[in-house]
């Protein structure tokens, strides 16, 4: 957040700017002051499409538990009573828990924007590993937010997310001494359950600060572009505000509409019915399926045949982020000027999709008819291969070996010889 | 001079030192033990400890009949075996195994099979497939991953690691056994 050159005009304004120059920072982060790249593109909403959507989380969650209650004998009967009795509950409620998924999906395309345009590289390897923090804490707080209305699928996922931990028994007892210590108990219980809403109502604010450590880190180098080249001199760049406040703002009009489809006409559509059952420690539902955003994630779990390293894979394919900055030893940024790590790209974006895909179905389940038939644990296997091949053997390779394409002296030449072309 | 000032201020140091570690030391001592009340609270609570064990009553179980009790947050099977079954547990004793057990091992008396219904994988309750003996191994059927146990709850087939594991229990009297 660099060097303010805000002139407050009121005499008040001037008075509290000597005192406390927070005006001066929000004007040189969010407002005129921040000079970005011109040639921004909408794939650079995202992000501020993702601090809409914490916001937005943190007031309807607010709100919610003025309704509800962290017991298991209330819990579910509470959430059925904000859904019918208190005013509007049942929009607060349906805001929250599609907001979580819109929350996600907005941040999928942040950080699939940032590979595809380089954004991890050199300089903004930090802005890079704060930005996977806060996927980390966003995982955690929506699999704790998951469980509180204490419904079948809520008491199973808890049940089943939580014994992976038990794999963890490097020596006799210790697997289960862990799984004592994270439930309160012997079993997902009233202990958790209460654990689970204080954490899930905490996490968003540790979200916040490393958000504003994430906007921090973005300032010193300013934010990337679609060239990947460095803006340098101000004809590279336009202020923050009104062009990208203005841009960001039809970005979000579109987003608030698509978001607003959700709300209204199919609140339920990424939830499990399942879950309209209050939970019930002795029946297991056929079928125990995450959310959609870890499946992906699960289908790598359920790939290795062994538990703990199965369990290792599934936090190593996130982990694995941390390191592609290295893993990545091109000089262009952009995947524009590199046609091969353009084309992995998007097979890594469609494999990560099968991932998905497979995490919904039973290992034995025949996904192709061909020959014999190949079930969803053989192909979550070899697309689980593929996922890790990506990262340890393309990635470096392709990014040393690739000629790339010729890259523009500057943002401002390149937006003249469009104009030329056009 | 020189060499006295030296002299002193190495000594000085030596001592800066010395109250450098010890402050250090007794502070993460300090720290340490804020911390492990802070952690500790987390484990399961005195009422939880305190319902760790119930009693029950078995006579009304009838012969090839299994109930399920809620035991520390978990089900419980208590199955009332059957002749047929038991030799077939025997029986099979030998067969190939993920976690080899014996018939004999599972069960304190051979008629009552007392086990946590908690599949070892990743803490699904199995499905009962005991009463027309159906499946391979007519025992047990974990429905979230596909694991197999059979008429002892040893695990046959799947990702499960372990037989389902047997809780701790005691006849109180030929009706009445305490489970924890």
């Amino acid at each position: 957040m660099g060097s303010s050159t805000y002139m407050p005009k009121s005499k008040v304004g001037k008075w509290f700017e000597e005192r406390l120059p927070i005006m001066g920072l929000m004007h040189s982060t969010l407002g005129a002051g921040y000079n970005a790249p011109r040639n921004l593109n909408y794939w650079w909403n995202f992000g501020s499409l993702a601090g809409f959507m914490l916001v937005v989380q943190i007031l309807t969650g607010i709100i919610l538990v003025m309704h509800y209650t962290p017991n298991v004998d209330l819990a579910f009967r509470s959430v059925e009573h904000i859904m019918r009795d208190v005013n509007y509950g049942w929009l607060m409620r349906y805001t929250h828990s599609n907001g979580a998924s819109m929350f996600f999906v907005v941040v999928y395309v942040h950080i699939l924007r940032g590979m595809y345009f380089g954004s991890y590289k050199s300089p903004r390897e930090v802005l890079w590993f704060l930005g996977l923090v806060i996927y980390l804490l966003m995982m955690a707080t929506g699999f704790m937010g998951y469980v509180l209305p204490w419904g079948q699928m809520s008491f199973w996922g808890a049940t089943v997310i939580t014994n992976l931990f038990g794999a963890f028994d490097f020596y006799n007892g210790m697997g289960e001494s862990i799984l004592h210590l994270l439930w309160g108990g012997f079993s997902v219980d009233n202990p958790t359950l209460q654990r689970f809403f204080s954490l899930h109502y905490l996490f968003p604010f540790i979200i916040v600060g490393v958000v504003i450590l994430h906007i921090w880190a973005l300032h010193l180098p300013g934010s990337n572009n679609p060239l990947g080249i460095d803006a340098k001199g101000p004809g590279d760049k336009i202020p923050f505000h009104p062009y990208y406040t203005a841009k960001d703002a039809l970005g979000l009009s579109f987003f608030i509409v698509i978001f607003a489809l959700f709300v209204f006409y199919m609140p339920n559509i990424m939830g499990e019915p399942d879950n309209y059952i209050e939970a019930n420690p002795m029946v297991t539902p056929s079928h125990i399926v995450p959310e959609w955003y870890y499946l992906p994630f699960y289908t790598i779990l359920k790939a290795v045949p062994d538990k703990l390293f199965g369990v290792i894979a599934m936090f190593f394919s996130i982990l694995i982020f941390f390191v592609l900055p290295w893993l990545d030893g091109s000089k262009v940024r952009s995947a524009k000027f590199r046609p091969a790590t353009a084309f992995f790209f998007w097979l890594f974006l469609v494999n990560a999709i099968f991932l998905g895909y497979l995490g919904t179905k039973l290992p034995s389940e025949i996904i192709i008819n061909m020959g014999g038939g190949i079930d969803a644990l053989t192909l979550g296997r070899i697309a689980s291969v593929f996922y890790f091949a990506y990262f340890i053997v393309i990635i470096p390779v392709v990014s040393r070996m690739e000629t790339t394409k010729p890259v523009p002296t500057s943002i401002a030449q390149s937006v003249l010889d469009a104009r030329k072309e056009g | 001079m020189t060499t006295n000032d030296q002299i002193e201020h190495e000594e000085e140091v030596t001592r800066r030192n010395f109250l450098y570690v010890a402050t250090g030391v007794v502070g993460a001592v300090g720290v340490a033990s804020v911390a492990w009340p802070l952690v500790d609270q987390m484990n399961p609570s005195a009422d939880v400890l305190a319902m760790a064990s119930v009693e029950v009553d078995i006579s009304p179980i009838p012969v090839g009949q299994t109930i399920s009790i809620l035991w520390r947050g978990k089900p419980v099977f208590i199955r009332h075996r059957t002749e047929k079954e038991i030799a077939r547990g025997v029986s099979e004793n030998n067969d190939p195994m993920i976690d080899p057990a014996d018939d004999q091992d599972r069960a304190q008396k051979p008629e009552w099979l007392i086990m946590i219904g908690i599949c070892t994988h990743l803490g699904c309750v199995p499905l009962d497939n005991t009463e027309f003996q159906s499946g391979d191994y007519g025992g047990w059927y974990c429905p979230c991953h596909g694991s197999e146990y059979d008429i002892a709850g040893r695990i046959r087939k799947g990702p499960a690691p372990r037989n389902l594991d047997l809780p701790k229990y005691k006849y109180l009297s030929d009706t009445t056994v305490k489970i924890g």
